[in-house]
């Protein structure tokens, strides 16, 4: 755990749920023996996405809500890498949505985690996409009127490989969902509960505990079963459930299927083209 | 300036004008002459109006001039519009069955061909252009036996039959040319050289991949969507991972990813597709990983005309991204350039670590050009500067961001041990620590900002400064940068050749400028005009902001089409005449 240490402590406020987000991605990293320097940790912009600074990874803390696309970019030109991407539900689901939806088309191997608090914290607590309709914030002093994204169906219909949910407060199964996480083949999507005590007074780790409920406790619930997990999904209120909602090793990553890719990572190429390579290049336009 | 021929073809959006066009292309190059193509057309699959104009001659050729020596209309609309570029001893070759043949100049011969006589159109629905063809190279003094060779290259995928088909076709135009048709003055000369012909689209992507690019990334846009065309059937062979991308703003972010993890990294756009990119260009510059970016310049503003030329992006490559940051700016001149500028500006933006944009047009992005085969040297020099890429001694206190005297921070590459450490976008201490979350730090701030600065004095010291072409003390000295090189080239001999003389400087490395070095040039010259193919005289401000230099006259077109040479030897002229300082020559012949 110790190399994983960070430069800095965070400087989260005291009580944050990102604290134990970060624990678990340590943990997880550390039982899965994955050295520090295999690992790049990618970000956007938020209180979340400080992340990267905190963790003692490569780290590339880059633009509000272009964390995938960056990741996807460094996974592919080296897929020897373990690439986590990290940030909150502002970063993910409102102003890098778009990016959202076709990082799980493209099923690049990476591990998305939303540490979703359902409010924008950094900019002193604004409404998010995953807001409750009714909430009030500073940016809608009558209640937020605007349906909120329910990630999980999000990414179940956009076709994301891995898709879970996770609570900052039950540390334990979060760390097992982020190993099965990061080991999955493919696009792995966590959204995990990490309450905002700040500026989030509704969502609060009080208001989760008592209503989440592990997926794992149900000894009947398939997760390979696309129509059952989209039904889970849909559940929010007095129940709401944690875990690895659905799993398909049935879709190739992109690093497999890409043929490029067949000669090795895209860094250890030599970099001149051979010439009898260039030569037919040349002669195609004579 | 020796003897060219020109031929413009011209017809609706899927009439086949591309087809006779490429042929034609192709037995030019294939007798050892140099060429320059380029086509007007319009945003629309079907239908509109599309119109290729090929020059070919023994020398290079710069532009596609004033005139035309030989039209093919395959409609009425194109006799219509073009039959006024015909010049004395050219010849119009048209299908007589459906259009009406307009008024020529004196001298212009009218060719009609009974088409429907000749071949069966309606099993070949193309017979007019292939009749066309080979009445074309029969009046040119072309063996027939070349363009049977062409054709069945052309065509031997698709069967014998059609080959045999199209071959008679062609024969049969050939022949009745033969017996009816005066041929044109002068038979097309013929050398032993070869040379390629590619767009300046082929020419940035095939010189990224010579300078070792290893990732490309973008979104479709014209017209920069010929780089992705090439990228995406040679990458697999030249080994370049090829992505399409959902958006500008994912492609610029990709590309900076995989250029983090320590490859040659591109993209391209157009206008719009730019805009998006901004704040990418900024990131690029604040964790200073490299990036190039190609813009394909079309006529804006928004969607603009998506089909149509300008120059008129500069201001907001100067301008992307907020805050000061290095970056280096660079227009090529022609599509040759195209390639030979790509491993420059990689050289550059590895070795500075910052973005760096080729500021392309439509006129050479989707234009054509004969080169020199070995002017696309695939083996160019690759620097790619300060990077730490083997393990080495592990280095706990590694700094990424290390304050040197140069700006330059060696680069670690990530899956290293010993070297972890964090890139961003936010303002960070040498070791990648944001100052933000330490303590809003001014002194460290600054000197990070000083850092980063520091590069561009590198940078000019490593680009080239502009040279003078032409004679020296001349009567008129024009300025230009990026696409008009080969148009103002042609024009100062054109003025030349009128007892003016002109020489010309043309402008390679917008950023940096080399601004002391273009006024040295130009303050002894006797009358400056700066040229552009933009409203606002974008390269005239710039300079003007840079070195106070204001030029005696200004030459601007801005309708969507290229500088043709005589719009800017009549501008002159006008100006010398001191009737004008401002020149918008009128592009008469519509397209």
């Amino acid at each position: 755990m110790a190399d994983l240490k960070g430069k800095v402590d965070p400087d989260w406020c005291p009580g944050c749920g990102d604290y134990g987000v970060l624990a678990a991605v340590q943990k997880a990293l550390v039982e899965l023996q994955i050295p520090n320097h295999a690992v790049a940790t990618v970000s956007g912009i938020g209180c979340s996405s400080n992340f990267p600074g905190f963790i003692n990874t490569y780290g590339m803390h880059t633009l509000h809500g272009r964390s995938l696309p960056v990741a996807t970019g460094l996974k592919l030109a080296n897929h020897e890498m373990t690439v986590l991407v990290t940030g909150g539900d502002g970063d993910g689901f409102g102003i890098g949505a778009g990016h959202f939806v076709h990082a799980m088309r493209r099923n690049v191997n990476l591990t998305y985690i939303v540490l979703d608090n359902q409010i924008y914290g950094l900019t002193t607590g604004q409404t998010s996409p995953t807001s409750r309709i009714g909430m009030k914030t500073k940016s809608n002093p009558s209640g937020n009127e605007d349906t909120p994204v329910n990630p999980l169906t999000l990414a179940l219909a956009a076709g994301a490989t891995f898709i879970g949910r996770g609570f900052s407060g039950d540390q334990k199964h979060l760390t097992e969902l982020l190993k099965q996480a990061i080991q999955h083949k493919g696009f792995s999507f966590l959204d995990v509960f990490s309450p905002c005590v700040t500026y989030n007074h509704d969502n609060t780790f009080q208001w989760f505990r008592p209503r989440v409920k592990r997926l794992e406790d149900d000894a009947s619930y398939d997760s390979a079963n696309w129509i059952g997990a989209m039904e889970k999904a849909m559940i929010w209120g007095d129940e709401i459930f944690i875990g690895k909602f659905y799993e398909t090793t049935q879709v190739p990553s992109l690093e497999e299927t890409e043929p490029v890719l067949e000669a090795g990572p895209m860094i250890r190429r030599e970099l001149h083209i051979a010439p009898e390579i260039a030569r037919q290049f040349v002669e195609e336009l004579m | 300036m020796s003897q060219t021929f020109t031929l413009g073809i011209g017809g609706a959006a899927g009439q086949g004008v591309a087809t006779p066009g490429d042929i034609f292309a192709l037995i030019f190059s294939r007798r050892g002459l140099h060429l320059n193509a380029y086509n007007a057309y319009q945003s629309i699959i079907r239908g509109g109006h599309t119109f290729l104009t090929i020059r070919t001659g023994v020398d290079p050729v710069r532009s596609i001039g004033d005139e035309m020596d030989l039209l093919i209309p395959l409609n009425q609309d194109t006799m219509d519009r073009h039959l006024r570029l015909l010049k004395d001893g050219g010849a119009c070759i048209y299908n007589a069955d459906t259009i009406k043949p307009g008024e020529a100049a004196a001298g212009v011969q009218m060719c009609a061909l009974p088409v429907s006589q000749l071949a069966d159109i309606t099993r070949n629905k193309v017979a007019q252009n292939t009749l066309a063809l080979g009445a074309s190279l029969s009046m040119m003094g072309v063996g027939f036996h070349v363009l049977e060779g062409v054709l069945k290259a052309q065509f031997g995928r698709k069967g014998d039959a059609v080959v045999a088909e199209n071959v008679n076709i062609a024969r049969a135009g050939y022949d009745y040319a033969s017996a009816n048709f005066k041929p044109f003055a002068r038979a097309l000369p013929m050398t032993d050289n070869r040379y390629a012909v590619l767009s300046g689209n082929a020419a940035m992507a095939m010189g990224g991949a010579a300078a070792g690019c290893k990732f490309y990334c973008a979104y479709p846009m014209s017209p920069s969507t010929g780089v992705l065309h090439w990228m995406a059937a040679h990458g697999r062979k030249a080994g370049i991972m090829v992505r399409q991308v959902e958006d500008e703003i994912g492609v610029i972010n990709m590309a900076i990813g995989a250029s983090h993890a320590g490859v040659r990294a591109m993209c391209a756009t157009s206008g719009g597709g730019f805009a998006l990119m901004s704040e990418g260009l900024g990131l690029s510059a604040m964790a200073e990983v490299p990036v190039v970016v190609i813009d394909c310049q079309r006529a804006g503003p928004s969607t603009g005309v998506p089909t149509k030329t300008e120059q008129g992006d500069l201001w907001q490559m100067l301008g992307a991204a907020f805050g000061d940051y290095p970056r280096v700016i660079a227009a090529p001149l022609d599509i040759g350039d195209c390639f030979t500028l790509m491993h420059e500006i990689f050289n550059v933006t590895d070795k500075f670590q910052c973005p760096g944009i080729v500021l392309c047009d439509l006129l050479l992005s989707e234009g054509r050009l004969s080169v020199e085969p070995k002017l696309l040297d695939f083996n160019p020099p690759i620097d790619r500067g300060e990077m730490i890429t083997s393990n080495g001694q592990p280095h706990d206190e590694y700094l990424r961001y290390k304050i040197t005297e140069s700006g330059v921070s060696p680069r670690a590459i990530p899956g290293l041990p010993g070297f972890t450490h964090t890139v961003s976008s936010d303002e960070h201490d040498e070791n990648g620590v944001l100052i933000s979350d330490e303590y809003t730090n001014h002194a460290k701030r600054r000197a990070m900002m000083e850092k980063r600065m520091r590069k561009m004095t590198g940078i000019e010291a490593m680009v080239p400064a502009p040279v003078l072409e032409g004679p020296a003390n001349a009567d008129v000295t024009l300025i230009g940068w990026g696409s008009t090189h080969g148009v103002i080239h042609e024009a100062c001999e054109l003025l030349a050749l009128q007892g003016i003389t002109a020489n010309h400087l043309p402008i390679r490395w917008l950023v940096p400028l080399h601004g002391d070095a273009i006024v040295d040039l130009l303050k002894n010259a006797k009358h400056t005009i700066i040229v552009e193919n933009n409203y606002s005289g974008q390269f005239a401000r710039y300079l003007r902001s840079e070195t106070s230099f204001v030029p005696d006259g200004h030459i601007r077109k801005y309708d969507g089409e290229p500088f043709m040479p005589y719009h800017i030897v009549d501008a002159v002229r006008e100006q010398l005449a001191g009737s004008a300082t401002l020149s918008v020559p009128t592009h008469e012949v519509m397209v």
